[in-house]
């Protein structure tokens, strides 16, 4: 396949950035889409230019690193699939790609494609733990956990803090992130001391970070790679009213 | 922003049952219309009623349109560059016109009440004659009127599609199966909504009522 890609290119954070075009040629149909960066890379090198800088670690699926918006949408065209897992076989000879960052004030760009994502640590360290006593490790049938809500935690606990949901939303807010966090640890019995506090601190270091505010565009959950689904942040809501009302 | 948005639902719902009235008769909407001034008597003084629904609609306007002034500063900070490609949002055409349509019903409400309550706009204007000021303002030769009361009422009703059903989600729906329920309701009562106000307009402009 060749392919012309349209890059952001931005050699620091203070650089004002562009998009530069670039030609691939003789790319296999079933590389990865990192893969054929990978590939642009090293013609780049060789030609003595700047790589693409890019995030990426596992490349299964898993790890929540790589992070491109290709063609406007975060994570590309395949539904439920970070761009590690995303193949060339779903463009046609001849497309020319448009590759971006996450953009976000909250997510800064240290260069190219790669951007600060220790905002969503600061949520994390606001509430996204539990109270465990120390010692040994207890038994794991020690605490019975319903089924429904173990299936349910497990889903919410699929978020890989890729950042998709902050790049994909119109307002920029990382409200899906937050409600998989509050869905996954508030569901078990684990997670039940902290609760009320949880959803009200994380959600203050979410404006804190400067994530915009929620107004259920659901464009979050069309973009998820781990199908997080919507009805999460009702029960971040429904978290947060009841918290308020308690306290 | 879904606190004062379900008042204004429940305001819209109480106006459209009234504005129905003028399908019974001439004088029966004429009566209700004045019934709402008297509404309340003995226990507040004539008018006080209306005044305090008025106040009362006032400020869940005055909030609404706060809180999303708000969330809009926000979300323009939160995203200071903007993507280069960036196609039509994915989710629904109600949702993404939530602001530019908030600010289109705006301009429609000061037109409404300059023409209808207060009377300035409306060729009779006659606050005593509701009847007639509204047979006079959907008049065929005033097509332009009703055109524009047709288009910012289908844009009141799009808001709502996606309005009342985020409203029920900022208050805590969560269930997967209600999300489904909480949809199809929002587009429902938008649509019985927008039906009961475009009623009036084109059955007066149609001549079905005199």
């Amino acid at each position: 396949m060749n392919i012309k890609v349209r890059v952001w290119r931005q050699s620091g954070p203070q650089d004002k950035g562009r998009m530069v075009t670039y030609d691939v040629k003789d790319i296999s149909p079933d590389a990865s889409f990192l893969e054929m960066i990978d590939v642009l890379n090293e013609t780049l090198i060789l030609s003595g230019e700047d790589p693409i800088a890019f995030d990426h670690d596992c490349r299964e699926g898993i790890c929540g690193m790589c992070s491109m918006v290709v063609n406007g949408v975060a994570h590309g065209p395949e539904k439920a699939t970070t761009v590690c897992q995303l193949h060339m076989r779903k463009f046609n000879d001849g497309d020319t790609i448009d590759v971006e960052p996450w953009r976000a004030a909250a997510f800064p760009v240290i260069k190219d494609l790669v951007v600060d994502r220790s905002a969503f640590d600061k949520i994390i360290q606001a509430g996204g733990y539990i109270s465990a006593p120390t010692g040994t490790a207890p038994d794991a049938h020690a605490t019975p956990v319903p089924k429904r809500d173990a299936d349910a935690a497990f889903e919410a606990a699929t978020c890989i803090a890729c950042g998709a949901c902050v790049a994909a939303c119109p307002n920029g807010s990382s409200m899906l992130y937050t409600a998989a966090k509050i869905t996954h640890l508030g569901l078990l019995p684990q997670g039940q001391p902290e609760r009320d506090t949880r959803v009200v601190d994380m959600l203050q270091a979410q404006d804190d970070a400067g994530f915009g505010g929620c107004t259920n565009m659901g464009e979050c959950a069309e973009v998820c790679p781990k199908g997080i689904p919507l009805s999460l942040i009702g029960r971040l809501n429904s978290d947060y009213r009841k918290a308020l009302t308690r306290h | 922003m879904a606190v004062s948005g379900i008042a204004l639902v429940l305001f819209l719902f109480a106006h459209a049952a009234g504005n129905m009235k003028i399908f019974v008769g001439n004088e029966d909407f004429d009566h209700y219309a004045h019934w709402l001034r008297t509404l309340g008597t003995p226990l507040l003084p004539d008018v006080w009623f209306l005044w305090i629904m008025r106040i009362g609609l006032l400020v869940a306007i005055v909030a609404h349109i706060y809180a999303a002034t708000q969330l809009t500063i926000r979300a323009k900070k939160a995203r200071p560059v903007k993507y280069a490609h960036r196609p039509k949002v994915q989710g629904s055409y109600a949702a993404r016109t939530m602001r530019w349509g908030g600010v289109i019903v705006l301009l429609f409400i000061i037109y409404h009440i300059l023409d209808l309550t207060t009377g300035h706009l409306n060729p009779v204007g006659d606050s005593t004659r509701p009847h007639a000021n509204v047979i006079a303002d959907f008049a065929p030769d005033r097509w332009y009127v009703t055109l524009f009361y047709v288009v910012s009422v289908i844009a009141v009703g799009l808001h709502l599609r996606h309005g009342i059903w985020s409203a029920v989600r900022t208050l805590g729906q969560q269930s997967k199966q209600n999300e489904f329920r909480a949809q199809v309701t929002s587009l429902v009562l938008a649509v019985v909504l927008v039906a009961m106000y475009l009623s009036v307009p084109l059955a007066v402009t149609f001549g079905w009522v005199k």
